[in-house]
């Protein structure tokens, strides 16, 4: 079974998160932050990370560097997944190694297309 | 609604677009002609249905059909077609169209325009390799208005995260308030016009490819066999007919064959794409 990390400060996006990824089979871990998210990936890599932007402690983007410059931590798949909607944001993520960008609000259908575009469905 | 209105309205549907519809699409009918009738200041289906037996107006006729026919896109569906189009059949069709360096491909039925778009992006990925070569992409829809809307190229978030990825977003749209617009070289890329499947197909010319993707699946059988062999009489000999993937020439139309591996591409039992196995 395939895991996803999703990281959301919100408990809410991550319920919604957590529902839709578990019904494609995902195994869910969850972190409010880029910090505790960290220790999570060094802990053990998962396959998927659902990342927010704006979070307390560490920010998303801060998050993804660090991320990208640990050892295994090309690995992930990256999809970004904010309330942050405009291009300059998109291509920050993008340059920064994220692989796809989701723009909230997302529902099924978004999660569904984005995470197969990146061939982890 | 009561059965005689019920009736009413689908023999509009069908004898305007081919559209069948059945008992168990009430709903459907309901939740797109409410909002029709509302518009025009009428208070329930039961009024619009006085309507039109009292004016028989064209342009009411004409926005029921519509209104029945609007149906969900968005780019790169089911991406395999797509693919395939791109990996198998643009490949051939560049090789034995070598000298005269033409292409035409047709999407029939393309609402919203999602589906030319997503074709146009492809080809313009493709540059490097179709240096000199003139391609036209002919979009029709039966209806007005989301020719309209397709024509501009304006989609809103939801639409624009359904299938189009990340990358080709950030090469191809530019943000325009909450919208966002896909560039005027892919929009230019694409011709839209008003076509009526049921009306003949002729005038639109030859086509080397054709996307005439879950469109069948709403006509009864002789309506299916009387569109695709109007599509056998305009695709090339060697050219490609996409379907949808609940959708099927075989008992239908024996003028196609199935190109062997590629799940919903046809070709001409006359000739055929060289993958085609007979």
């Amino acid at each position: 079974m395939p895991s996803c990390l999703i990281v959301d400060d919100s408990k809410v996006v991550r319920m919604v998160a957590r529902r839709i990824l578990e019904d494609l089979s995902f195994g869910i871990l969850e972190a409010e932050d880029g910090k505790r998210a960290l220790t999570a990936c060094l802990e053990k890599m998962p396959d998927v990370i659902l990342l927010d932007w704006n979070m307390p402690v560490m920010n998303g983007i801060d998050f993804l560097r660090t991320l990208r410059n640990a050892e295994n931590g090309e690995q992930p798949v990256v999809i970004f997944c904010t309330t942050e909607n405009d291009m300059a944001h998109i291509r920050e993520a993008i340059s920064a190694g994220a692989n796809e960008y989701i723009m909230k609000p997302f529902d099924r259908a978004i999660i569904e297309a984005k995470f197969s575009q990146v061939g982890v469905l | 609604m009561n059965s005689k209105d019920f009736q009413l309205f689908c023999d509009i549907v069908k004898s305007r677009s081919g559209l069948v519809l059945t008992e168990e699409k009430i709903y459907l009918l309901e939740s797109r002609l409410v909002p029709l009738a509302r518009r025009r200041g009428l208070e329930n289906l039961a009024a619009l249905a006085d309507e039109v037996r009292r004016y028989n107006d064209e342009r009411l006729l004409e926005e029921i059909t519509e209104a029945m026919t609007t149906n969900e896109t968005f780019f790169f569906r089911d991406t395999k077609p797509f693919d395939t189009f791109r990996d198998v059949v643009l490949p051939q069709l560049l090789s034995a169209r070598a000298a005269k360096k033409s292409l035409r491909i047709w999407t029939a039925a393309c609402s919203t325009g999602q589906e030319p778009y997503s074709l146009a992006m492809l080809l313009k990925e493709q540059a490097a390799k179709m240096a000199g070569w003139r391609v036209e992409i002919m979009a029709t829809d039966i209806s007005h208005e989301v020719l309209e809307k397709a024509k501009a190229g304006l989609y809103s978030q939801f639409e624009v995260q359904r299938g189009l990825p990340i990358q080709l977003l950030m090469k191809h749209f530019q943000q325009v308030g909450e919208m966002w617009q896909i560039d005027s070289s892919i929009r230019a890329m694409v011709k839209f016009q008003p076509k009526n499947l049921l009306e003949d197909l002729g005038n639109l010319g030859q086509f080397d490819v054709i996307f005439c993707r879950n469109v069948l699946i709403y006509f009864d059988q002789p309506t299916k066999s009387q569109v695709l062999t109007q599509v056998h009489n305009i695709l090339a000999e060697d050219g490609a007919l996409f379907l949808g993937g609940a959708e099927t020439v075989l008992g239908i139309c024996d003028s196609f064959k199935p190109v062997d591996g590629q799940r919903g591409v046809y070709t001409s039992v006359n000739g055929g794409l060289m993958a085609a196995t007979g």
